[in-house]
């Protein structure tokens, strides 16, 4: 492996994304409205309803399918307290799955199908790298980013949802073992995978807006686990995080055979 | 050129298809080291598949290749390490200083890190790039963006240089640039394969050329010689008086040692009230003959000239135009 050039493609790509707009916004956009506006919204709200003592029945209602150590470990909260922490804990869990995998997909889109809309990949395939180092440059640079925003996400919604916490039930939240699982095993599996599908969509597609379009198809079934788990059929708890992750790694493995045998020079150029 | 020089690039029928369009249709030529090969030809004569097939970077459908002995589809890689290509459209990401650029592509080629910073520098001071190595590509004119795709092609000092179209939107003060690089680098015992529309470009720089249309090759070999292959008969100006035109095309068309004449512009003999006339098929024994004959048939001639064809009339009698 020719691991100088693997590293200048990579850092290259990483570096340029950053400097482009349309990467950038949604980088900044999205994990700002996720991890900093839905709880701040969610604590403000929680706050207003504990100060009034209302809506208690519907919280009621809302924290009826909490696991077993959720009683044990928020013993004496209120309803609306318990309600505020069953949200930041675990009914918003999955939506932090979108940040890894929406940003890995934006990068991947740029570096793939941008550079062969930007006619900028040809002089890329006639250097020196073989296939399997190309894709493994790609990949890491846009690996990369999405594995960081992901973390720094972790990091951020730790602070305001501890920080909310502290405000309406005066005691901190997180991290517990479902978000560390969440941001150290099945975030860079999701990363991985919104990658995968991107790199497989770049190589049909001809423009960075085509293959981040399909490429963020892959945010649906996150809004699946969303809304199941609000609707009570079933809840995350760290067994199915676990395996969550395990599946999700099991579908990069495929996801990411299937992108080598599509991301091939010769089939590139072909279609140039 | 010496004949005996080592071979880089070989190919026998080499082919290459898309669906039911042939682009390159069983391509045979052999290029010595340190030669300039001019590839000439229309759009779609083939000429930038073939300069992808040579690299490895698309897959023949038939035939073979073999580029310092090695197979592009097995070696693709090697080859590449020791090859430059300029592509047709020769893009460059906006968003890099030139700088950056040459860079980013010494570290992928493998440019030894010492000689790195110094061969990026050498590269922007030939091609008068140093005042705005570390601005953004994004605000480069067209000839500046082609002098740095250039530049990229060379970072890794390649042996054998492929130039598709080259001096494509530069000025004539970069053009002559282009011509001196390709000449030096030929002079250091580089080889240059120029895929061109320029065929005036091709004449003066290239020791051979083929001529392509629709993926195959009509003709190989020197200027010179292709140029003596279309004039199997040579052909003469002749200049007489203006008033004995009719007589004179009447009289050379009758002689057998011409096969036809015809009346050709000539800024200079129309000024002295004369006619340049241009006889096909005169072989060099038989001018004096001929000469002899307007003499006697009393036309004043003021002007005899030997006309060579160029490669611009060797082309396009090949392309049967």
């Amino acid at each position: 492996m020719n691991w100088r050039a693997i590293w200048a493609i990579a850092s290259k790509d990483v570096s340029v994304a950053l400097r482009t707009r349309a990467v950038v916004l949604p980088l900044l956009i999205v994990p700002l409205v996720l991890m900093v506006g839905i709880p701040s919204l969610v604590g403000l709200i929680s706050g207003m309803a504990n100060q009034m003592a209302a809506a208690e029945s519907q919280m009621a209602d809302l924290t009826r399918a909490m696991p077993p150590e959720f009683a044990s470990r928020y013993a004496g909260l209120n309803d609306v307290q318990a309600g505020l922490v069953y949200f930041l804990v675990y009914l918003f869990a999955p939506m932090y799955l979108v940040l890894p995998l929406m940003a890995s997909a934006v990068v991947a889109a740029d570096s793939f199908a941008g550079e062969k809309e930007r006619k900028t990949l040809e002089a890329l395939v006639y250097t020196p790298t073989t296939d399997r180092e190309l894709l493994l440059a790609k990949v890491l640079g846009a690996l990369i980013p999405g594995a960081m925003v992901g973390l720094g996400g972790f990091v951020v919604y730790t602070i305001v949802a501890n920080l909310v916490a502290l405000n309406v039930v005066g005691m901190l939240i997180l991290p517990n073992t479902l978000w560390l699982l969440l941001a150290f095993f099945v975030g860079p599996a999701a990363a991985a995978f919104g990658l995968g599908v991107t790199v497989i969509a770049s190589s049909r597609v001809n423009s960075f807006q085509e293959a981040y379009q399909i490429g963020s198809l892959v945010v649906l079934p996150i809004v699946l686990l969303v809304v199941g788990q609000a609707m009570g059929a079933f809840l995350l708890s760290n067994w199915l995080v676990l395996l969550l992750g395990i599946v999700l790694w099991a579908a990069d493995a495929v996801v990411f055979f299937i992108a080598s045998a599509s991301f091939r020079r010769t089939a590139l150029m072909a279609r140039i | 050129m010496a004949e005996d020089a080592q071979v880089v690039i070989t190919t026998e029928g080499l082919t290459r298809s898309f669906g039911d369009n042939v682009a390159v249709d069983r391509l045979t030529i052999s290029i010595r080291a340190g030669e300039v090969f001019g590839f000439l030809g229309h759009n779609g004569a083939g000429k930038t598949t073939t300069v992808r097939m040579l690299n490895g970077v698309i897959a023949p459908t038939g035939g073979s290749a073999r580029i310092f002995g090695l197979d592009p589809q097995t070696d693709g890689a090697r080859i590449r390490a020791r090859t430059g290509v300029l592509t047709e459209t020769p893009a460059l990401d906006n968003r890099l200083t030139a700088r950056a650029t040459l860079e980013y592509f010494s570290d992928v080629y493998g440019v030894p890190r010492a000689l790195r910073r110094q061969r990026v520098a050498e590269l922007l001071e030939r091609f008068e790039l140093t005042k705005r190595a570390n601005d953004k590509v994004g605000g480069f004119s067209k000839g500046m963006r082609q002098r740095l795709a250039i530049a990229r092609t060379l970072v890794n000092d390649p042996d054998i240089i492929f130039l598709d179209e080259p001096t494509s939107g530069l000025d004539p003060v970069a053009t002559r640039e282009v011509h001196r690089l390709i000449e030096r680098l030929s002079h250091r015992g580089r080889t240059v394969f120029l895929c061109t529309h320029n065929l005036a470009e091709a004449e003066r720089l290239c020791d051979r050329v083929a001529v392509m249309a629709r993926g195959q090759v009509l003709a190989t070999g020197t200027t010179r010689e292709l140029a003596a292959e279309l004039n199997r008969g040579h052909r003469i100006t002749v200049e007489i008086d203006t008033g004995a035109t009719e007589r004179a095309l009447a009289l050379f068309a009758a002689l057998p040692q011409v096969s036809s004449a015809e009346i050709v512009g000539d800024r200079a003999a129309a000024r002295n009230g004369g006619t340049l006339l241009l006889l096909h098929g005169v072989a060099r024994p038989d001018v004096p003959p001929v000469i002899a004959a307007a003499a006697t048939a009393g036309l004043n001639v003021y002007r005899v000239e030997p006309v060579d064809s160029s490669l611009e009339d060797v082309y396009f009698a090949l392309q049967g135009q």
